[in-house]
Formats: C-alpha cells, structure tokens, sequence
C-alpha cells in the first residue's frame, strides 16, 4: 500500500492544506524520472521546497536535487544528524528521522535489516544523508561499522568542510591549513580520505564528485541506491561549499563548485563487479523502459 | 544478516495475560542471565542487538543461541553501546518488537541514545544488568548506574530475583506496547548476584510465546510508508527559539512522562503491583528494591523471629515511582530504613521525596562497589530504630 498511504480519500481532499494535495496530485510520487525527475525541476511539485538554508548554500541545491532523484520515494526513509543538511532535509515529504549525534548509520543498519524482516518482498530504500562531522567525525565508528557490516544503504555525505550549523568549527574534512573556529592557527592535518576508508570497510560502489552536473549527479545518486539494494553499502562523498563559513560569494558558488570539481574534488567512481552487474541490468531497463515508452507516445500522436 | 527464514518454530501464541498467570509453569534451576534470554525466548522478539560487556554478556550470549534456534527473527553484534542503542531506535521506526541488554558504563554510554527513546516512543525493552560505573573500575554489581536512567521517561522495574527477572521481562513487552504507554521499559537486577547465580524459576513452556508485536497499534505509526497517516517528521527537534517550539518540547514531554505513569495500571495487572508488602502495621519499615530486596527480606525474617515490628517493603517498580502505595503504607510508621546497594542512596532519596515526614528515614545501609550488603548491617539499624542494643558482627 505504500504509494496509497499518502493518498486522501477524494471527499477529503478539500480540507486538507493545499501544499499536501499538491504533492499528491502533481508530486513525484509514483511517476518516472522524465516525469519528475532532475531534468524538470521546477516543473513539478518537489518533495524539498521550504527550507531555511542561507542564501546561495550549496548544500541545499545537493539536497533537493537527492530528492528529486530518488528511485522510488514513496518508499525511501531517510535518516541525518545535527548540521544545517538536516534543516532541509526535515523539510522534505519524506519521512526522516532523526537521531542522536552522528548516529545516522547506527540507526539505518537497524531499520534497513527491520524493514527486511518486514518487508521481505518489498524494496524499502534507506538513505543516511548527514555532514562530514555527523559522518566522519562524531559518527565514524557508527559509519564504518556500518560498512564493514555490509549494511545494505546508502550513505551520503554533505560535505562542506566545516561545521556550519555550530559555528564554522574545523572539521576531519576540512582541508589542511584552514583557519576555522577550533583551528585557530590553522588545521594541522588533511582531509580525511572517506572515499577510500569507504572502500576498504566495504562499500560496493563508491563517488566523489562535486555536483555541478544535474543529470551526473543524479545518475550518481540512483546508481548508489540501485547498488545498496541488492548488494551492499554504498557512498557518496559530495563537495557542498559552506558559502558562508569559507566566504564563497553568492554568486561565485557555482564557479567555486566548478573549480573543486578540477581539484580537489575530480570525479571519482568505483564499483565492485557485482556493483556493475546492477547498475548495468538497471540502466537497460530503465532505458528499454523509456524506449518502450517513447514508442508508445509516438503511436498515440500517429 | 539476513533474516532467519530456515528457523521456523511452531509455537503457541498466548496473551500475556495467560503467558503471565494462567500458562502450565515449570521449575527450573537457572541463573539470571538465563531467566531474562529464557523470557525474551517467549516474547516472540523480532530482532535484539548486543554488544558486549560484564556482566550483561552472559545474557545477549544466550539471546544470540534462542537467535541460532529461530527464536528470533535477526541478532547482531554492534560496534559499542551507542550504535546499539541507535540501531534500535531506528529499527524501532521500522516496527519490530526488540530487545537489548547493558551494565554500568556500558549503559552511560549508550545513554545519549537511551534518554531520546521515550520521546521519539520506541517500545523496546531494555535489560540492565548492574555494575560498577565509578573509577576505580570495577565489574561488580553495584548499581549506581539506575540513578542515571531515572530521569529519562523510561519505565523501570528492578527484579529482586531469577523469577523476578523472568516474570518482569516478560511483562516489559506487553507494558512497552501498550497503546497508552508506548515507551521504553527497562528490567534491571544486580549482575552476577542474580545474573550469575542459580535460582528456581516457574517457567512457562517454550513453545508458547507472547502474541506477535502490532506496529499498526500504536500511538505513533511506524515510519515504513505503509501505514496512514504518513509520519513524516518534519523539523524533527525542536532547535528554534521560538515559544512554539518550546511549547512543543514542554507538552512531548509531559506526554512522555503521562505515558511513564499510565504504566502503573498494567504494572498492578501483570505484576500484582509496584511494591510488596509484609506487616503493614509495623513501626519500623525496610524498603528496598532488588538484590537488597532479598537482603532486607532476611532481615525481616530475623526480626520477626526475634518479635520485633518490623515490615517490607520490596519496590519493584522504579518508574512510575509507587510515591501513593509506599505514603500509604508507612503513614503510621516512626522509621523507614532503606537498604541499597549503591552510595549514593538514590532509593533513599526518592522515598524521602515521597512522603510528608522525610526524617523519618534512615539514610542506609549502603554497600558500593559491588559488595554484598550483610543482613546484620540491616539488623543494626532495625534495633537502632527501636532503641534497642545491637552488637554487630561482620
């Protein structure tokens, strides 16, 4: 009954707030992604709308597009941790919990393997969506463990480098010799390497990327759900400049994201065999879907 | 990881209130540890998360084999306290009936996640297992620890013996889910005294078991997008400074702690009651609660041997706190001696906390550390309170 559980009987619908029969009727809910994906943002009624992010963040581009991408939403739950992504991200129309400190992992390995037992025909999608201090520093042993668990979700990391939402503090992610808030003469260590600590604790499939290109990075997003469904844990280490704490001008931010992506944020993707095996069965059949579709479409004009 | 399909068992399923007072029981000879796994075996446990330390151990041990024998349906051994703890909040959302164990330390460290199960209404059942908490470190029963968790919502039982544990364990689920309650219920006992240690335990049969848990029936649906209304959580904690926001986290919280006193009717349904009684006429009143329990029992034994008046109080229930039946049974009393075995006193307190002549009450005997609690340290401070002589020989 999952799509059925948000649905409004129809003699309700008139007294409910417009916002939510909107989403209803005109949401992405149930439809694809030509329907309703990234490609038409702003064409649809998106499950991220409102959210008190601050002006040109980054991060908040990242979360709405994650939204947008979801394979199937009306089965997703969602999980984060203190930090400004969770703002946004509480907003959305889809269930999200919201845990104790950098516990994000923690509670998704209890509610991935409960939804198993539960659901043991039905693809339930869960995704920790939390910043680099929820992932990489407070949360790390609950972070690793779930990989090396073998824990089937997705892990995603916003990673902005800094502790925004308590201050601009220096962070495990935040780059060597940046003077921040608990850093003052600068951090005397780099960055920490998610992506390959990802890779040796056990993630199938694993990205790093800035996410200057709307249809790369969903692709990415799907890719990583697709694979935790059937395979194993999966990461995606995403640069989301924090604008204000490193000063990046509003209207520079996009530049900003373009030049991480040259640097120190170059597209990196990594997958096991297995991990390949899905991605390439799903991208047939999403693509023979769309075909068949087409087909369709041009037969109903002709 | 995966589920245990292969692991199917027959069994009966019962209500618990036949599981608790009707079902055919045995005797066994068993210890702590294996009565609270011998319960979590019959309350249908979907899932239990363990992770280890002394002297909880011995139990998720045992959890883990009825797991192997397809008891339960999923068993894993998390990364420490914390993520155990989280993980069962999260699987909490999914809704499965589970179960987890700790002691002392272990317990303060998956504290952080503990404290936030009542307000985010997991009905999970908690084992605490006591130990030491305080450096020197120590792995003895000492149960200082209990204080800690009294003030998060949680309901709490403390079991004075092996059939304590079994019988409170058992219940703990059926409180935990009911639909007026719907929080966190933890049995704690004193480890190794009652972990450790054999006992005679009325046990119900294996194949018969508690009736499966009902995510529909809840006050707060499961977060699985299957069950209307959806529970979409949206600006999950309250972090703005605004008076709404306050006003929110001020009427969840005294929903939660509404929820904690709505447990006592079922307390008095599946466990008779908060407290035990025995001569309620009596001028002087031992009150305590779990492994002191049965050490002010002897000394109640003694006293009545030697005709002095002298009743028992044994409070099984922590949270809610009997404040109503302890205030009533001891209106007439000129003395309340509280036996505990921590230094801190934190039954003493809330007994002083709960009736209107406070000095009346004898701050002790308190053992720490995990020692055994002597009867004649009891003994003294009865023939104390009567103005009798005692001489006291350890």
């Amino acid at each position: 009954m999952s799509l059925k559980y948000i649905t409004p009987a129809e003699r309700f619908k008139k007294y409910l707030p417009k916002d939510y029969v909107e989403l209803v009727d005109y949401g992405p809910f149930g439809k694809t992604q030509e329907e309703a994906g990234p490609g038409n943002m702003g064409q649809f009624k998106e499950l991220v709308e409102e959210h008190p992010m601050c002006s040109g963040c980054w991060m908040a581009y990242y979360i709405r597009l994650i939204f947008a991408s979801l394979p199937n939403p009306e089965d997703t739950v969602t999980l984060g941790t203190a930090g400004c992504g969770r703002l946004a991200i509480s907003q959305a129309a889809v269930p999200f919990i919201y845990g104790n400190y950098g516990d994000q992992n923690a509670m998704a390995s209890g509610l991935t393997r409960a939804f198993r037992l539960r659901f043991p025909d039905k693809t339930k999608d869960v995704i920790t969506i939390a910043g680099d201090g929820g992932t990489m520093d407070i949360g790390f042993s609950m972070t690793m463990h779930s990989w090396i668990r073998g824990e089937k979700f997705t892990t995603i990391m916003l990673d902005n480098e800094v502790y925004g939402n308590t201050g601009g503090q220096s962070s495990g992610m935040s780059p060597q010799g940046a003077v921040l808030k608990m850093a003052p003469k600068g951090k005397d260590f780099g960055k920490m390497p998610a992506t390959e600590l990802a890779r040796a604790a056990g993630c199938v499939y694993t990205v790093r990327m800035s996410p200057t290109n709307i249809k790369k990075a969903a692709k990415i997003i799907r890719r990583a759900i697709f694979v935790a469904r059937e395979v194993g844990p999966t990461f995606i280490h995403a640069y989301t400049s924090c604008n204000i704490e490193y000063s990046i001008p509003t209207h520079e931010v996009f530049a900003d994201a373009k030049a991480q992506e040259k640097d120190r944020f170059t597209f990196e993707e990594y997958m096991t065999d297995e991990a390949k095996e899905v991605i390439e069965r799903v991208e047939a059949e999403e693509k023979a879907a769309r075909m068949a579709r087409k087909a369709q479409k041009t037969e109903a004009v002709n | 990881m995966s589920p245990n399909p292969e692991k199917k068992l027959e069994k009966t399923l019962v209500d618990i209130n036949y599981l608790l007072k009707e079902a055919p029981r045995e005797k066994h000879f068993i210890t702590g540890a294996q009565a609270m796994a011998e319960a979590v075996k019959r309350a249908s446990v979907d899932m239990a998360i363990a992770y280890p330390i002394t002297p909880q151990s011995e139990v998720m041990h045992l959890v883990g084999d009825i797991y192997a024998q397809g008891h339960i349906k999923e068993y894993y051994r998390a990364e420490e306290e914390l993520g155990t703890m989280s993980a069962i909040a999260g699987a909490a959302r999914a809704g499965v009936r589970l179960f987890t164990a700790t002691s002392g330390p272990g317990l303060l460290r998956g504290l952080e996640a503990i404290v936030s199960w009542p307000g985010h209404r997991v009905p999970a059942v908690l084992g605490i297992l006591t130990r030491v908490i305080n450096a020197p470190l120590s792995i003895q029963p000492d149960n200082i620890e209990m204080a800690y968790m009294m003030h998060c919502g949680a309901v709490m039982l403390h079991a004075e013996n092996q059939q304590d544990t079994f019988d409170f364990t058992l219940a703990a689920f059926a409180i935990a889910e009911k639909v007026d309650v719907y929080i966190p219920v933890a049995v704690a006992t004193e480890g190794f005294f009652v972990t450790h240690a054999k006992g005679y335990v009325d046990m119900t049969p294996e194949d018969m078991a508690l009736t499966e848990f009902d995510p529909v029936a809840a006050p707060v649906p499961a977060m699985d997008n299957e069950t209307p209304p959806a529970r979409i959580q949206r600006d999950a904690p309250v972090q703005k400074s605004n008076f709404m926001s306050y006003l929110i986290h001020a009427v969840w919280q005294q929903e939660i702690w509404d929820s904690n006193k709505r447990a006592m009717k079922y307390i008095y349904e599946y466990l008779g009651g908060p407290i035990e009684v025995k001569n309620p006429e009596s001028e002087v009143f031992l009150i305590a609660s779990g492994c002191a329990a049965a050490q002010a029992r002897e000394a109640w034994r003694y006293a009545q041997e030697a005709g002095l008046s002298v009743g028992l109080i044994k409070v099984r229930a922590i949270r809610p706190f009997p404040i109503d039946e302890i205030r009533d049974t001891v209106k007439n009393a000129k003395s309340i001696i509280v036996p505990e075995h921590n230094i801190i006193g934190w039954l003493c307190k809330e007994v002083k906390a709960a009736i209107p002549n406070g000095g009346i009450v004898t701050e002790g005997p308190r053992v720490y550390g995990g020692m055994t609690l002597p009867v004649e340290l009891i003994m003294k401070e009865i023939h104390n309170s009567l103005g009798l002589e005692y001489d006291l020989k350890l």
